[in-house]
């Protein structure tokens, strides 16, 4: 029995649900909506788990097509649902994760809404989410690399929308640009990113003369022989798409300024699913990057270097959902270094673990600013009280008073007390995240590592390696400065744990974090084999026991450092961070991102604003507007108009002329006009004369 | 028998002699008396012309033409009384109204 025919539904159920919300979402509260918009997500993620278990029966790529889309001479795409190994397992992951963060988004965005005072923007907000899921779910089940991109692209508009959801306001709730710069910054990246992807589409098509994901693959190895450069550039143009959209060296700069969107949104796009659409994309690509094993290294070294680069800049945050983000970007680059070596299985497995377990640790980390908030506003209640009702308007905006930031690490600690199910939650992620044995990142991080270390690629794998000793470590900082030691502010005293619709989405997450490893037991390599049906390039790894005690090792020393810097003598209010008194400027550095924004305002933004301005100053406004329009268009209509028009041929031609003839009738009137003298016996001569002369000629004719 | 030519000379000479007195004289008085004196220049031309060729038509013509000029000078004279009722004169110079 298969279920290939309910293919099409991924895509429809979320876009009926955005539909329903969209059009009669005024008539339903924020239950009838998180419910529809819940169930969408819900029902695409059964005819997900319908299509795999469809595919356990027939493991072949099935194509289900819904109509002819682009005919154009040689160019015959049609859109056409790829069913396989590989995009179910995608689809499972954004269906799943999305479905369970679409049940927390219910609490999270009732609260959200209420601490920012917009109660209709909840609606907004699921709609959002839907369309995401659509465009998701259009971009891993795409059959060509062109129906990829209109998922690609419907993607990064949902981020856009969701990054800037606040958008007249900052993370704080304060009026400004902050957020919608954000998200213009995610968009701006990703379209550069989007350039590379196009690129590549266009020699693909003209080498290939298609771009349907087969007919592409099919000849890889024919084109490799005779154009290796083609598929170089292709692989390389590829890569900048991947860099884009997964957030890699030199483009992440957009995610860390996407955490401005609200933590659900962190989490499923900026974490869990679509900042791993690059990796995705390698991983469908892989025919390509098999013949070109200079771009695979490539790809590798780039995902090695983020993953170190960014693990380095997660130690110095003090913001709960930055330091997370940098952890996604280091993340993001060990998949991407798995895939770039030819790990795809590898790479993916820990895109699985992943999505659990850092949609997880986003999903706690927002239900922790929750509670800071909550225990904000009882504080506010408080003071309230204790101020008595003469001041009682004042106090009620007191709240908003003083700048409070509920993300701030600094302002936490002891939250272990009063979030209690929050931290169990989040000490999974976390170990789930530094790759503490038995759970689920343990192994897939392991994975990548062997691969690594078997394959020779002695550098990526030490890269890799100390990366994960830094994730270790700043999730370490993480756990101390936030759950451990006394609360650094009154919010943290009073922060309370976040209701059920909240916490038990994210009970399913952490069982997943624990359990996720299972899909890919060394040795047993369910994943591996599974997408073998479609990933021809996969090569079974075995278990190397050294790399796994090497980064276990690693990763208990980081937390041990952790615990010693920040857990043994818990952070007061208002002191410098201990790292920070140790390595002085270096951590300067790690807070301030290695300087890598201003770097690029420098070189890049401020050539392009100066180019802007001379464009704007000198092309447009000396050149064009001063020069070209008011000299040379209205000069020259002004001289003809009143030189050469207006005095030459208006006045001396046709004034002249018209003129002239009244001047001549006029003359003419006035002589003739002495004949009229009135008297009768004047015209009496000249009808005499008339007669006279009317004789005459008759006469003498 | 005088011949015709001689009629009709002295037709031309009279309504020349009327013609002129037309244009020239300043007393309407005379200057219908001049239009008289051209009527029956015409009227002797006329007559001359029918005793030549022996019709009736030129002959009773004659006596439309001394009828009208009869009623002519009754409103003429008439004119002149109520002309110079209004203007107290009937200086021909001084009647130029139709002057543009």
């Amino acid at each position: 029995m298969t279920f290939f025919y309910l293919a099409p539904w991924i895509v429809f159920f979320p876009v009926i649900g955005l539909l329903l919300n969209l059009i009669f979402g005024d008539w339903f509260s924020e239950k009838v909506i998180g419910t529809i918009a819940s169930l969408a997500s819900g029902l695409a993620f059964v005819v997900s788990a319908l299509l795999v278990f469809s595919l356990t029966q027939h493991p072949d790529v099935v194509r289900w097509t819904l109509g002819e889309w682009i005919h154009i001479g040689t160019l015959q795409l049609d859109w056409t649902f790829r069913v396989d190994t590989l995009s179910t397992t995608m689809m499972l992951v954004v269906s799943g994760v999305g479905t369970l963060i679409h049940i927390y988004a219910i609490g999270y965005m009732h609260e959200d809404v209420r601490f920012k005072s917009d109660l209709k923007r909840f609606r907004r907000f699921f709609v959002f989410l839907n369309l995401f899921i659509a465009a998701m779910m259009i971009l891993v089940s795409g059959d060509s690399y062109l129906m990829l991109f209109v998922g690609w692209e419907g993607v990064g508009l949902c981020s856009f929308l969701l990054i800037g959801f606040w958008y007249e306001m900052d993370t704080l709730g304060r009026p400004s640009w902050a957020n919608s710069n954000a998200a213009k910054k995610a968009m701006i990246a990703n379209r550069i990113g989007d350039f590379g992807f196009l690129i590549a589409s266009f020699l693909m098509f003209w080498g290939f003369g298609s771009l349907q994901f087969d007919q592409v693959f099919q000849q890889a190895p024919a084109i490799a022989a005779s154009n290796p450069g083609l598929i170089t550039a292709i692989t390389l143009f590829l890569l900048i798409g991947v860099t884009g959209k997964s957030a890699q060296i030199p483009l992440f700069v957009w995610l860390p300024d996407a955490m401005a969107g609200p933590t659900p949104v962190s989490a499923l796009i900026h974490a869990a699913t679509m900042v791993t659409a690059g990796v995705y994309l390698v991983t469908r690509s892989a025919a390509l990057y098999v013949t070109v094993p200079a771009a695979q290294f490539i790809v590798a070294l780039v995902g090695a270097v983020t993953a170190l680069f960014a693990a380095t800049i997660a130690v110095g945050q003090y913001d709960i959902k930055k330091v997370l983000a940098y952890s996604t970007i280091s993340q993001l680059g060990f998949m991407v270094a798995g895939v770039g070596m030819g790990a795809f299985a590898a790479g993916m497995f820990h895109l699985v673990t992943h999505a659990f377990f850092k949609a997880l640790l986003f999903l706690s980390a927002g239900s922790i600013i929750l509670g800071m908030e909550r225990g904000h506003h009882h504080l506010a209640h408080i003071h309230h009280e204790e101020k008595g009702k003469k001041k009682e308007e004042k106090s009620h905006s007191g709240a908003h008073e003083e700048v409070f930031d509920p993300g701030d690490m600094r302002n936490m600690g002891g939250l272990r007390k009063t979030m209690p199910v929050t931290f169990w939650l989040y000490l999974i992620g976390t170990l789930a995240l530094a790759g503490i044995w038995p759970f689920a990142g343990f192994w897939s991080k392991d994975e990548i590592l062997a691969n690594a270390f078997s394959q020779g690629f002695t550098a990526i794998y030490w890269l890799l390696t100390i990366a994960a000793f830094f994730t270790a470590f700043y999730m370490g900082r993480q756990i101390w400065m936030v759950f451990f030691g006394e609360p650094r502010h009154e919010a943290a005293a009073h922060a309370e744990e976040s209701p059920k619709v909240i916490t038990v989405p994210l009970m399913v997450l952490a069982a997943l974090s624990v359990l996720g490893g299972a899909l890919n037991y060394p040795g047993v390599d369910t994943l591996s084999n599974w997408l073998e049906n479609t990933v021809q390039f996969i090569k079974p790894i075995e278990f190397q026991m050294n790399v796994a005690l090497i980064s276990t090792g690693l990763a208990l020393i980081a937390i041990l450092i952790s615990w010693f810097l920040y857990g043994r003598k818990p952070l007061k209010a208002g002191e410098i961070d201990p790292l920070k008194k140790m390595l002085g400027p270096i951590f300067t550095g790690m807070e301030r991102k290695w300087f890598v924004d201003e770097l690029y305002w420098a070189v890049f933004l401020d050539r392009y604003v100066d180019v802007s301005h001379f464009l704007a100053d000198v092309i447009d406004w000396k050149f064009w507007h001063d020069w070209f329009h008011e000299k040379v268009i209205a000069g020259t209509y002004n001289w003809l108009s009143n030189i050469a028009l207006n005095r030459y041929v208006d006045q001396l031609g046709i004034d002249a002329f018209f003129n002239g003839i009244g001047e001549w009738t006029k003359e003419t009137a006035s002589g003739l006009r002495r004949f009229q003298n009135g008297f009768v016996r004047s015209y009496a001569l000249f009808v005499l004369l008339g007669v006279v002369a009317i004789l005459g000629y008759l006469i003498f004719k | 028998m005088v011949p015709v030519t001689d009629y009709v000379a002295l037709s031309a000479i009279l309504f020349t002699i009327g013609a002129l007195g037309v244009l020239i004289r300043r007393n309407p008085l005379i200057i219908f008396m001049s239009i008289e004196l051209m009527l029956n220049a015409a009227n002797l031309a006329i007559v001359a012309f029918t005793r030549v060729r022996i019709v009736l038509e030129g002959q009773i013509f004659v006596f439309f033409v001394m009828t009208v000029a009869a009623a002519e000078v009754a409103v003429g004279l008439a004119l002149i009384v109520a002309i110079f009722r209004t203007k107290h004169s009937i200086n021909i110079d001084d009647m130029n109204n139709l002057k543009g």
